[in-house]
């Protein structure tokens, strides 16, 4: 049987890239490609030989010109530059979840101080202001009124970046203390994690605890569809539950599973490397 | 085995460690990555970027 080149991308082997490698070593259908950004020298012509790409690249900026010049060689992406891209921005990221008519948090946009005040007011306290392209907690913000409200808007307006010209606002959702992460590889909801903290953010990056969560027939068929909505195929969907149900306020393109994997029986990087392994059977048969 | 660039703690390798493995010495905390492992070679670990993330 011929092995599935597989390559994957990546610039810094944390606990998640370290069990990837080990998973495609150990697959009898793997031909491990590792790809360090730090390395690659690419043109338009010459990429690597490899049939599926499995994106672990942590830059993001970096991910979308590499997924780029791969895809438009005929590389396929695990995920796909469009997903990353999407998945990369809350901005795209809540218009495809509204466009699919998933339950997500209501959210305005403004590019100036005086119109995320506006929008803020809109939204009625308190309200999350977040980096349009942040992870892990990082920069986020519960503004609780409109002094608090006036002086965050101030600082970051000092910010470098020109992506904090970006005043992304999202209600806050009255939620129990945890949140959950689910797990969709290849069309199914593969497993689940509640994430609890004493603090209202619950990322494992700041130390929420993860514990197993049960899929239901209504979490699996909301995080397909959210998956689906960001044209994923790997995708850790962040959910909250309300008294109206559940809300998507997040997808996750590299998921990052160090935290649930503790608390889980699931192997995720065998199912991805399986996943990648059914991707470049499929396309080379296609 | 080998010494933290930073602190000079000794650091116990687990004896799958491979190269760009990121780990963070038990001495002093700092984030050190595996730049090479034949011979073991151990520097600071790149600083967060800001387009770090999931």
């Amino acid at each position: 049987m011929k092995k599935t080149k597989l390559g994957l991308l990546f610039s810094r082997v944390r606990y998640e890239e370290k069990l990837l490698f080990q998973a495609a070593q150990r697959h009898a259908a793997v031909q491990l490609v590792p790809l360090n950004t730090n390395d690659l020298v690419l043109d338009f012509c010459t990429l690597p030989d490899v049939d599926v790409v499995l994106d672990r690249e942590i830059s993001q900026s970096r991910a979308l010109h590499v997924l780029n010049m791969l895809e438009n060689t005929g590389v396929k992406t695990v995920n796909s530059l469009d997903t990353a891209r999407i998945g990369g921005d809350k901005v795209l990221t809540s218009q495809q979840l509204r466009k699919a008519g998933i339950p997500t948090p209501r959210v305005k946009v403004a590019f100036t101080r005086e119109a995320a005040l506006r929008g803020i007011e809109e939204l009625g306290y308190p309200v999350v202001l977040k980096p349009v392209d942040g992870s892990w907690g990082r920069l986020m913000a519960k503004i609780e009124n409109r002094t608090a409200a006036e002086a965050i808007l101030e600082h970051k307006a000092h910010l470098s970046s020109h992506y904090h010209g970006v005043f992304y606002l999202q209600e806050y959702v009255s939620k129990p203390d945890r949140d959950i992460r689910a797990f969709v590889i290849g069309g199914k909801t593969v497993a689940a994690a509640f994430r609890s903290a004493d603090h209202w953010l619950t990322n494992a990056a700041l130390g929420a605890k993860a514990y197993p969560c049960p899929i239901t027939p209504e979490l699996d068929a909301l995080c397909v569809k959210a998956c689906q909505a960001v044209g994923g195929e790997a995708i850790a969907v962040d959910l909250m539950e309300t008294k109206d149900g559940f809300t998507v306020h997040e997808v996750n393109c590299a998921m990052e599973f160090k935290a649930s994997m503790n608390a889980l029986e699931v192997d995720l990087p065998g199912l991805l490397i399986d996943h990648c392994v059914r991707v470049g059977h499929e396309d080379r048969k296609g | 085995m080998s010494n933290c660039p930073e602190c000079g703690g000794v650091l116990k390798l687990s004896p799958d460690v491979i190269a760009h493995e990121i780990l963070d010495c038990p001495t002093c905390g700092t984030e050190l990555e595996v730049m090479s492992v034949d011979p073991i070679k151990i520097a600071l670990a790149p600083e967060e970027e800001e387009d770090w993330g999931e």
